[in-house]
This record gives structure tokens, C-alpha cells and sequence, in this order.
């Protein structure tokens, strides 16, 4: 027998975290960190954007219309209105970051809810929420956002809550099934047969296995959100002018694409890049929650 | 002296409603006295797990219909309300599982588990339930148990997460131990040191314990007592000695006579002709009379009664009943 030494209390070390351990795996993920590091920047910029736009986004000038990139005084050129494109395009990543982000996030948590709850509870409620549920989806999503912000009118509020309407089905559906997964493993089982009632499974076994990959899912909803939302104010719907916008942003320039096809297409790079970033830290994510592997 | 029975079942019928109803218990008796390991013995699909689940109210109650009564240390186990419910799950009854890797959540360290339960049923602190849980572990001679308290269930050996779940099976203290083959997933010689484990902590405490098995073997090392279960019933009952020397009931002979043992190179091992019975309905005849060597015209008519031969040995088979009577 190998002889045992006993080690003092203290010294013991402790076997890091799950999220350490997610953090630490995610960190070696080189594309993941890289986006990560573009979203950051994008943050940064959203933040601090009085700070960092050379120009007022708002002040337009007849004569600077549609100037070229690289004009001097004018890094990225000129609007159509002769309005700065670079604090334009600063100052657009505040609404375009929150037209992303906020929809997901509370559909995340009303989602998550109400999967998680039809999930646990089966029978009769599962039924009737889940098939509830199906009926957004026999809607396209782009579709659903354009008839419910339209119902809505235009503007901000109103997008976001036509948008966070579109992603609870999908979250709720991810929910439910990661949900009636684990409802059936053995250790809520054994959680059961040790005295748990069922809020303590739901708290402490079902949202510890669950919550991960719904919000895995729900990352990669972002990038969506973002190009819907840029959809809806692109076709007059989300955000109203002469607000700093990217959807809105093409949607103005897209007479100009003859004349300065660059400049217009500039929003749309801002868009790909965002959502692209956001879709490989989801990605970067996901392989990193996975533990096991 | 009559001593309460710590366990009480008396005609349990456990029917599964589905497209095809399964009729998975039908009327089971049994009694376990404090500080007794009764071992049931049966192949798959005999209703040995979904007894110990019915014990504890485990199994689904929109889909199940569960006739007859189970007692627990008098009480009606199915007449609990939900609160009382939470505290005899755990407190009064707990239940190991088969395969550990499953039946512990893969997110939570060993000792965060451990001390939910403790909470639970002592109302320790956070950290009173985490010594408490280290204690535990002790208990169940989990080597370096300070490092395994903060490990997770992936992290650790098959037979080391074993003595987790029996160490978070234990620990609300219970009267009772429900055992669902718990050395199935384990190879041979932890296997072993489990079921040494269990029998030592089962004396140390005096609790009673319910051992589900198909293994004859595993029968022999941990139980006094042994129940044979066939078809949802209990075929016979009697103490491991009598039972393994002189087995009364045909499917019991059958599955002692189906090891290695004597058995010599080139022959063929011996086995029970046929597979058990489907259980959709209710068995109105011996449900082994099919697959028996000695049957009479009348075990395809009517059920054969138990019958008590000695002081310890309850037989249901025809062939019993005619050289009593």
C-alpha cells in the first residue's frame, strides 16, 4: 500500500470552480478571445463615444454630401446629409449594441422561465405552453418583428419589445427540452428520494444543468437580434432619424450606392463584424462549457 | 415478543399506465424488522426497483396506480402529505443508486451535495454542513476525504463516487436504507469493498436495509434475509442459508443453478428455458409456469397461495401447497 501522507487543511489545493475551469478554456480559445476583444472595443467605443467622435453624429452640411473615405477632416467621409460617417458610426454602436443585446436578455430570463417551468412541471402545462409556443413559430422571425413593431408603431421601445417577443419561442423552447432532459437523470431522482421538494431541485439541480447552454443559445441570438433590429430600422420600423443607427444608416445611404458604394456599405461591415463577434464568443462558449470533453 | 416491523408492504400492486399498461408489481408482501438486510433477488424486470421506488413515493403519480399499503415505521408512506413527504425522503428512508456518475449532479462539488442533504435535515449552517459532510466522507473511508469534499463527481473514481452517494444517502440519518444494485456498475473488486462498506455501516448504525440484487452472490455477503421476486412477485422468502442450501421454489433453484460454479469446460451453462412474462395484465395463473419443469395442469389456472413452511420460509408454488395439505 503506497503510503499516505497527511497534508494540513490549508494546503489542500482547491480544484478551481466550473466557472474557473470555463473561464480558463475559454481563455485558450484564440478566435473566441479575439472576438471577445472585438466586442470589448465596440463596448469601449459605445461608452465613450462623446469622447472618441471627432464630430457632432447630428451636424450635417450641404456641402460635404457623400464625400469619399478618406477625405481630409473627414476619415470615413461624408453621409448623404453631409454628416460625419466615423462619429456616425461611434455613435451607432450604442443603439445598435442595445437594439442586440437587451431583447435577448430579457427574453433570456422569460424564456428560460417559462421552458424551465413547462419543462419540470410535463404534462397538461407543457402542453399548452409549449404549443402556445409553436405558434410564433409558424411566423418567420423577420416577419414577426416587422408585423408586431408595425402594430407597435416605430421607435425604439417598441422594437425592443417586438424583438424580445420573437426570441422568448426559441429560448423557450431550448429550455424545455435541456430541461426534460435532465428532469429524468437519476440525480434529480436521487435529489428526490434524499427530501428535496421540487423548488430546490428547480433551483439548485435543474438551473445549475440548464442554464448553461440556454445561455449558450442565447448568445448566438445576439448576433440576430442585431441584424433584425437593423432590419427594423432599416425599413422605417425600429429607430426613427435622424438617430445614429447602423440598420438606419444603410437604409438612408442605399440611393448613394451608385455614387459612393464604400461609404454605403460601411454600416453593413459595422453589422457583419458585431454579429460575427458575438457568434464566435457564443461558440468559443459552448466548447468550453463542455467540461466533459 | 413481536417487534415493529421497520417495513411493512402487504399486497402492493404497482400497474404502469401507458399505451400498454404494465402491471410491474402484483401483490407483494413483505415485512423487515429494525437492523435487518433483506436482499430481493430477481432478473430484470421483476419489480425489484420499482418496489424500492414505490417505497418511497418516487415514482410518477399521474402515470402509476399503486393499490395496497406500505408502512414505515407504522406510518403510511402513502398517505404523507408533502412536507412530511420531504422529511421521510432522506430523513427516515434514502436510497442508493445503481450507477453513481448519474445519480450525482455533475456541477456540484461531492461536498456542496453532501451538505444540501445535511441542511435539509439537520438545518446546519453552510459551513456546519460542510465539517458535517467531511465527516461523512470519513465515514465512508474516502481517501483524503478533504480534497474529495471539494471535488466534483467527474473527477473521482467509479468506486470513490459510490461511497459519495452513500455517504449522501447516509446522511440525514436514516432508519432505513434502500440499496437499488449499487455494485452493478462497479467492477468485482470494488464491488467488494462496497458491500463490506455497506454491511459495516448497517451495523454500526443499526438501520435496516432493503438490498435490490440479481446478483446471487452479492445476496450472500450482505443480506440475512432474501426475497426472490419473479413477475412482480414474491416467489420465496427465507434466510440466505436456507434459501442457497435448500431452495423450495423452481424459478429459485433455476437461478441457483444458473452460475459458474461446477459448471465444466465445453458444457453448456445451465439456464431457465424462456424469458419472463410481458405483465400487461395482471397474472391470473403461476406466472412460472411457462418456463417451469414441474408444472400441473392446475398452475395454469389458478395463482398458487403463499405458503409458510417453517418459521422463516414462504413459498408460492403448487408443488409446496399439495405437501402441506
Amino acid at each position: 500500500m503506497i503510503e499516505q501522507k497527511t497534508i494540513p487543511l490549508d494546503e489542500y489545493t482547491r480544484s478551481p470552480s466550473y466557472w474557473a475551469i470555463v473561464l480558463r478554456r475559454f481563455s485558450r480559445d484564440k478566435v473566441a478571445m479575439f472576438a471577445l476583444a472585438i466586442i470589448i472595443l465596440l463596448f469601449l467605443v459605445a461608452v465613450f463615444a462623446p469622447y472618441i467622435a471627432p464630430a457632432d453624429p447630428l451636424k450635417g452640411s450641404m456641402l460635404r454630401r457623400l464625400r469619399p473615405i478618406g477625405t481630409p477632416g473627414l476619415p470615413l467621409g461624408a453621409d448623404e446629409l453631409g454628416r460625419d460617417m466615423l462619429s456616425r458610426l461611434i455613435y451607432g454602436a450604442r443603439l445598435s449594441l442595445f437594439m442586440g443585446i437587451t431583447p435577448v436578455a430579457i427574453a433570456f430570463v422569460i424564456g428560460s422561465s417559462i421552458g424551465i417551468a413547462a419543462g419540470y412541471l410535463g404534462g397538461l402545462f407543457n402542453s399548452l405552453t409549449m404549443r402556445t409556443n409553436d405558434i410564433f413559430y409558424a411566423f418567420p422571425s423577420v416577419l414577426l418583428a416587422i408585423a408586431l413593431s408595425g402594430a407597435l408603431g416605430a421607435g425604439v421601445t417598441s422594437g425592443l419589445l417586438s424583438l424580445t417577443i420573437v426570441f422568448i419561442p426559441p429560448i423557450a423552447r431550448v429550455a424545455e427540452s435541456v430541461t426534460t432532459q435532465v428532469r429524468k437523470l437519476d440525480y434529480v431522482e436521487a435529489a428526490k428520494a434524499s427530501g428535496a421538494n421540487n423548488f430546490t431541485i428547480i433551483r439548485v439541480h435543474v438551473l445549475g444543468n440548464v442554464l448553461g447552454p440556454i445561455f449558450v443559445y442565447s448568445t448566438s441570438l445576439i448576433s440576430v437580434s442585431m441584424i433584425l433590429a437593423a432590419g427594423l430600422s432599416f425599413l422605417g420600423l425600429g429607430v426613427k432619424p435622424p438617430e445614429p443607427e447602423w440598420g438606419l444608416m444603410l437604409n438612408t445611404l442605399r440611393n448613394a450606392i451608385y455614387v459612393q458604394p464604400w461609404l454605403a456599405a460601411l454600416p453593413g461591415v459595422m453589422i457583419f463584424m458585431t454579429s460575427i463577434a458575438f457568434n464566435l464568443v457564443s461558440d468559443g462558449l459552448r466548447s468550453a462549457m463542455d467540461i466533459k470533453s | 415478543m413481536t417487534q415493529q416491523p421497520l417495513v411493512k408492504i402487504s399486497d402492493l400492486h404497482v400497474l404502469f399506465k401507458g399505451q400498454k399498461n404494465v402491471c410491474a408489481v402484483n401483490g407483494l408482501s413483505l415485512n423487515l424488522l429494525p437492523g435487518q438486510v433483506l436482499g430481493i433477488l430477481g432478473e430484470s424486470g421483476s419489480g425489484k426497483s420499482v418496489t424500492l421506488k414505490a417505497l418511497l413515493r418516487l415514482l410518477p403519480a399521474h402515470k402509476t396506480e399503486i393499490r395496497g399499503l406500505i408502512e414505515v415505521l407504522g406510518r403510511n408512506v402513502m398517505s404523507l402529505n408533502a412536507a412530511d413527504l420531504a422529511s421521510f425522503r432522506g430523513g427516515i428512508a434514502s436510497m442508493i443508486f445503481q450507477d453513481p456518475m448519474l445519480a450525482l449532479d455533475p456541477v456540484y462539488t461531492i461536498g456542496d451535495q453532501i451538505a444540501e442533504v445535511v441542511t435539509r435535515h439537520h438545518g446546519l449552517k453552510r459551513r456546519d454542513a460542510m465539517a458535517y459532510a467531511l465527516d461523512m466522507l470519513k465515514k465512508v473511508r474516502i481517501p483524503s476525504p478533504e480534497r474529495r469534499l471539494k471535488a466534483y463527481p467527474h473527477e473521482i473514481s467509479g468506486g470513490m463516487r459510490q461511497r459519495a452517494m452513500i455517504a449522501l444517502a447516509l446522511a440525514g440519518n436514516p432508519k432505513l436504507l434502500l440499496a437499488d444494485e449499487p455494485t452493478t456498475a462497479l467492477d468485482a473488486s470494488v464491488q467488494m469493498q462496497i458491500l463490506l462498506l455497506l454491511r459495516e455501516l448497517q451495523k454500526e448504525s443499526g438501520m435496516g436495509m432493503i438490498f435490490v440484487t440479481h446478483d446471487i452472490g452479492v445476496a450472500v455477503e450482505i443480506c440475512d434475509v432474501v426475497a426472490v421476486m419473479y413477475a412482480g412477485q414474491i416467489v420465496e422468502t427465507g434466510t440466505i442459508r436456507d434459501i442457497v442450501k435448500d431452495p423450495k421454489h423452481p424459478y429459485t433453484k433455476g437461478l441457483l443453478a444458473a452460475n459458474l460454479h461446477g459448471a465444466e469446460r465445453g458444457k453448456r451453462l445451465e439456464t431457465i428455458p424462456g424469458s419472463p412474462p410481458l405483465l400487461e395484465s395482471a397474472p391470473t395463473s403461476c406466472s412460472f409456469a411457462p418456463r417451469c419443469a414441474y408444472t400441473q395442469a392446475v398452475c395454469r389456472l389458478k395463482a398458487p397461495e403463499a405458503v409458510t413452511i417453517s418459521k422463516n420460509i414462504t413459498v408460492r408454488c403448487i408443488l409446496e401447497t399439495n405437501m402441506n395439505s
